[in-house]
């Protein structure tokens, strides 16, 4: 304990980018991630990193896809309405296989929406964040502690696979604070061989390029992407489990919703309510396998979620509706309580036994 | 045992800072703590508050919606928080901003005219100090030798030269 401090969510990820060996970040401030981008301001001079304040969310993560192409470790931030602008960027980024960590700390939406946290990207992040096949490595932090660790193994993977890591994180997360311990571990390096660094006069033409006219080659690049997607699926899918062995009813929730509902399970075990927890860590790929075992033994499943009801999809397939899947959700800013929570793990636990 | 505070007022009373320093006190005192301030426009001004979360076990929420221990600064936090301090719970209170009467009987009221002791001591912008010195006389939390400790993490360098009168302004409200 004596080597915590105590960090706001958005601060202690900014550190960890740092500690990850980023030295380049691109940003445009919007609340509630604007502390990422002020930390940065503070500490990338000092770190001899480049802190830009972009003109605009489009520019930064064109900015982004420069420095990634040069092979070095690079990151933007943004919320909600900022991210919609960064979508085009993130297609060319997996177009072009390019590593590179994007965080979204939610807020409402659609539109502007509002400032108080939200999950209401978890379809733009798993599924639609641009044009074409493609995928995001999808990590949700659920402390502020994961907010640290899991941008450290978000740049790990990104360089490990070529691709983007997005954190999805949510207003609350990003602005509280909680005692954190910085102790990351070593940075693991990656060769890029591909990297347009100069030739040197030595070796030809390194090319970061996501056009082809070519369908044949096109589609071998879409093929080969989609190999790599699925050894991903098989060897990094992250979750946790919090009293699932015995459960009936089983939430899934990621996030704050997550904390709210361990709240909630353990207020239903005190009533006699068997009631356990999945926490997706990884959003995409999604912790199909442990959702299918669990459904092996629980009734019915509840999905907590900040948003209308999107990662119960995923829930549904993942479990190939063989249960009840109900859905408990706030919107807008609003986030459940544990009461919320526990009348519908109540309702669950009636659903289940009319099946 | 876990203890749910709120923390309320308007911006510029200190309301984050006390806040910050609770949740050190309990990092100091190897507990699990969450510090959670409500953002957004009306900071600029208005009220604001946060949420202080201290625990012996892992928290789950960290939102506060029937805190055990409330602060309010000044009247609108009283309207819209002394109703859900939890039965038996405590509320401390800034007695020379606020006239109203405390309508609970369930929960134990301390009315502290920190302001007033503040401004008359020179250092007004140390009230909420003063309610905090009361709230650890109260509850007896935290063990009064860890506040030198807390005061060092919490103070800011910009802020050094306040360091030595926030301890004195802790201490009046532990005297009350």
């Amino acid at each position: 304990m004596a080597d915590k401090v105590l960090m706001k969510g958005n601060e202690a990820l900014a550190e960890a980018a740092i500690m990850a060996g980023c030295r380049h970040y691109f940003g445009y401030p919007i609340t509630p991630q604007t502390e990422v981008a002020a930390y940065l301001a503070k500490r990338m001079p000092k770190v001899g990193g480049t802190f830009l304040q972009a003109e605009s969310e489009i520019a930064a993560i064109n900015m982004v896809i420069g420095v990634a192409s040069a092979g070095k470790r690079v990151m933007t931030s943004s919320s909600s309405p900022g991210i919609s602008l960064k979508s085009e960027g993130l297609s060319y980024l997996a177009g072009c296989d390019l590593p590179a960590l994007v965080v979204n700390v939610q807020r409402g939406g659609p539109g502007l929406g509002g400032i108080q946290p939200s999950q209401s990207d978890y379809f733009h992040a798993t599924r639609g964040a641009g044009h074409g096949d493609f995928h995001m490595l999808v990590l949700a932090p659920a402390s502020v502690q994961e907010m640290a660790s899991l941008v450290f193994k978000g740049f790990d993977l990104a360089d490990k696979y070529r691709m983007t890591t997005m954190i999805l994180a949510d207003g609350t997360i990003g602005q509280m604070m909680e005692p954190v311990s910085l102790d990351m571990g070593e940075v693991i390096s990656y060769d890029k061989p591909w990297a347009v660094t100069g030739t040197g006069g030595k070796r030809t033409h390194n090319i970061v390029n996501s056009l082809s006219l070519l369908p044949e080659e096109l589609e071998q690049w879409n093929i080969a992407r989609y190999e790599r997607y699925a050894q991903i699926e098989k060897d990094e899918v992250q979750y946790e489990s919090f009293m699932t062995e015995d459960a009936d009813i089983v939430c899934v929730a990621f996030g704050v919703a997550a904390r709210v509902a361990k709240n909630a399970i353990v207020a239903a075990r005190a009533k006699g309510i068997k009631a356990g927890l999945i926490r997706p860590i990884t959003l995409w790929p999604f912790p199909k396998a442990a959702l299918k075992k669990a459904a092996e033994k629980a009734k019915a499943f509840v999905s907590v979620e900040l948003s209308m009801g999107q990662m119960i999809e995923d829930v549904e397939l993942a479990i190939r509706c063989s249960r009840p899947v109900l859905l408990c959700s706030r919107v807008g800013g609003m986030i459940p309580t544990p009461e919320e929570v526990l009348s519908k793990i109540e309702e669950a636990q009636n659903a289940g036994r009319c099946e | 045992m876990t203890t749910n505070i709120l923390i309320s007022g308007f911006g510029g009373q200190g309301v984050l800072f006390t806040g910050k320093f609770l949740a050190y006190e309990g990092l100091i005192e190897e507990k699990e703590v969450t510090w959670l301030p409500s953002y957004g426009p009306e900071m600029r001004g208005g009220t604001c508050n946060c949420a202080v979360i201290i625990s012996d076990d892992p928290i789950g929420s960290p939102l506060v919606t029937a805190p055990n221990v409330l602060i309010a600064m000044n009247t609108p936090s009283v309207d819209k928080f002394a109703g859900a301090v939890t039965p038996g719970g405590m509320l401390f209170y800034d007695s020379s901003l606020i006239d109203e009467k405390i309508e609970r009987e369930d929960i134990k009221a301390f009315g502290v005219p920190a302001t007033q002791m503040a401004a008359d001591a020179g250092f007004p912008t140390l009230a909420n100090m003063i309610v905090l010195g009361k709230l650890m006389k109260e509850t007896g939390m935290f063990a009064p030798e860890t506040i030198d400790k807390t005061l060092e993490k919490v103070v800011s360098a910009r802020k050094r030269d306040l360091l030595e009168l926030n301890k004195t302004a802790i201490k009046m409200g532990m005297e009350l």
